[in-house]
């Protein structure tokens, strides 16, 4: 600080806080602090507002408990909340998603960063790119034409003999949720190629060549040295997917059905629809609490800090 | 050995490339497909009406217009108050820094609903407490413009700060002993050597801007942006204009990354090239 008002002078160094304080204060902390007190408000009619009915309690949160139904999971049939039914499956949904992409992209990250050709790899990162280019909504859409009940691919299953007649891919063929995910797994794919290949890219190739030379067979070579040492990207690339994933409102929407809905579908559900944004808010902060859990735990797992993942 | 590995490895590639490319053709041919509904199949003729259709509506040029006066006001916020940001960071260190640098990463990793619901929900109830109906703190692009800028702001943060690391402070040591005024050391010494970074910035909050849904879903008010107006396409009866639009952007982006391409191309053959002259 002292250090800035020398090289800068007060007044620069006076515009350089007010312009940090202004980000953090205006748009980051007093937001999400607003979020977390209209979550504890109930919902009242205008008139009402401020009123003797307007007391603090933690009715919206009781909303998140309310209606069970029956749910079965791996077999077992219990009883749940629907709306807490609805947040389960959004994360372990997402979390497939991410051990899928995490599948998809490690053999290709590799490939990116030691196998290829160097002088190829300019274009063939043009080429890759091309998708991340074109915006979520329309990656996802794409998806949707594919997948749709007189799509290409049941045309293409049917005509060469996989199908006897066309799928309802939204409506599920697993589970409801395989159009989500196919359309998920597509859409947040470079979040976690991108962070394992530059990962991978830092390796030293001797250190692969020592381990071959000192006859490591390939799949010992990648677990005790590759996978050790792109672990900060792998970290990095499982909350990226993760995250947007579960917070994707758009692939749900357009791929989903009705009986595949998404966390984010029911938070936009009192938000737009039931226009209680009180208990939007409610679910907003759960939504929250769930993601600042799940990257302390990823941080944890994987041993890294917050700055190895917001790379 | 590692021969068959290699085959095998460009194989994965090719099929990948597939993968990632196929659904664009896909959706950019349903566009020229004389079809009511998206889809290339059945194949009923080649037609441009699509095109056409999309150029008549007056609602997509509304939301195309809002897109880019969003982009760049997110751009025209986001970047002064990142680069304040990085070079106040720069200059603590300690518990303080950590701290500080952990609340302005924490939106990149926020949920982009839980960024809208409260940036609405915070300038909706600060208009509320100061009993002004200004049109600030009703729902509208500006309160989008207020919650992108709130998460990508931090990524100009990281880009200047990355780029800070390789600075000299000496110079500014120097300019400040030669007379330089504050304002002076600022513009001539510390923004040229931000300069690509902040560019670079630039360009981030415009594109990142531009994609973004969630956070201007729940601020937006009635207004549309691109991703809304493809959104509420997609859920009320879908017509190929939306593909046609795809066509369009795929095409614009395509264009653009070429031409980035080829310009940094030559430079790097040009300095190659002066290198081998020195030699």
């Amino acid at each position: 600080m002292q250090d800035l008002l020398r090289r800068y002078g007060t007044l620069l160094t006076a515009v350089f806080v007010i312009l940090t304080a202004f980000w953090l204060l205006a748009l980051v902390v007093l937001p999400n602090f607003t979020m977390l007190e209209s979550s504890f408000r109930p919902y009242l009619p205008v008139t009402e507002i401020g009123g003797p009915k307007d007391v603090y309690s933690f009715g919206n949160y009781l909303k998140f408990f309310a209606n069970s139904t029956d749910t079965s999971f791996l077999g077992m049939t219990f009883q749940m909340p629907i709306h807490m039914k609805i947040f389960f499956l959004t994360v372990w949904y997402s979390a497939i998603v991410t051990l899928v992409t995490f599948l998809i992209t490690y053999p290709l990250a590799y490939y990116l960063a030691k196998v290829v050709n160097p002088r190829t790899l300019p274009s063939l990162l043009l080429l890759i790119l091309i998708p991340l280019w074109v915006s979520e909504a329309l990656r996802a859409f794409a998806w949707y034409i594919i997948l749709t009940l007189n799509g290409p691919l049941n045309a293409v299953l049917v005509g060469i003999g996989i199908l006897d007649k066309p799928v309802r891919w939204q409506q599920g063929v697993v589970t409801p949720y395989d159009a989500i995910m196919i359309g998920l797994v597509y859409t947040y794919l470079f979040f976690m190629l991108f962070p394992i290949y530059n990962a991978i890219q830092s390796l030293d190739t001797n250190q692969i060549e020592a381990a071959e030379d000192l006859g490591s067979p390939w799949w010992r070579t990648h677990l005790r040295v590759i996978l050790p040492h792109a672990k900060p990207g792998i970290a990095s690339g499982c909350v990226m997917v993760f995250m947007l994933s579960a917070g994707s409102l758009l692939v749900p929407v357009q791929l989903g059905s009705p009986r595949s809905l998404w966390f984010t579908q029911t938070i936009q559900q009192w938000m737009l629809e039931a226009q209680d944004w009180n208990t939007g808010a409610a679910y907003s902060l759960l939504f929250l609490l769930l993601c600042i859990v799940f990257v302390f735990a990823v941080m944890r797992i994987f041993k890294v800090n917050l700055s190895d993942i917001a790379k | 050995m590692h021969k068959r590995r290699d085959i095998l490895f460009h194989l994965y590639m090719v099929l990948f490339l597939l993968y990632l490319l196929l659904p664009l053709v896909i959706m950019g041919g349903a566009a020229f497909n004389d079809n009511k509904l998206p889809s290339v199949y059945p194949w009923k003729g080649w037609t441009d009406r699509w095109f056409i259709d999309l150029w008549n509506d007056e609602r997509m040029w509304i939301a195309f217009r809002n897109t880019i006066l969003v982009a760049l006001a997110v751009a025209a916020l986001a970047v002064p108050i990142g680069t304040a940001a990085a070079i106040l960071i720069n200059s603590i260190s300690g518990k303080v820094r950590a701290s500080l640098y952990g609340l302005m990463v924490a939106p990149i990793l926020a949920p982009g609903a839980v960024i809208g619901i409260s940036t609405l929900l915070f300038w909706n109830k600060f208009g509320k407490a100061v009993g002004s109906d200004f049109i600030l703190f009703n729902p509208g692009l500006h309160l989008s413009v207020l919650g992108q800028v709130s998460y990508i702001a931090a990524f100009v943060m990281l880009l200047v700060l990355a780029r800070l690391q390789s600075f000299d402070e000496g110079l500014e040591e120097a300019a400040l002993d030669l007379g330089a005024t504050h304002a002076q050391t600022m513009r001539r010494i510390l923004l040229p050597h931000l300069y690509p970074a902040i560019f670079a910035g630039a360009a981030i909050a415009f594109f990142q801007s531009i994609e973004n849904f969630n956070v201007t879903l729940f601020t937006r008010g009635t207004s549309d942006t691109l991703t809304v107006y493809v959104f509420s396409k997609v859920r009320s009866g879908i017509t190929p204009t939306i593909n046609a639009l795809a066509v369009i952007l795929i095409l614009v982006t395509l264009v653009g990354t070429l031409t980035y391409e080829i310009v940094q191309r030559r430079r790097r053959a040009r300095e190659a090239a002066l290198e081998k002259a020195s030699d």
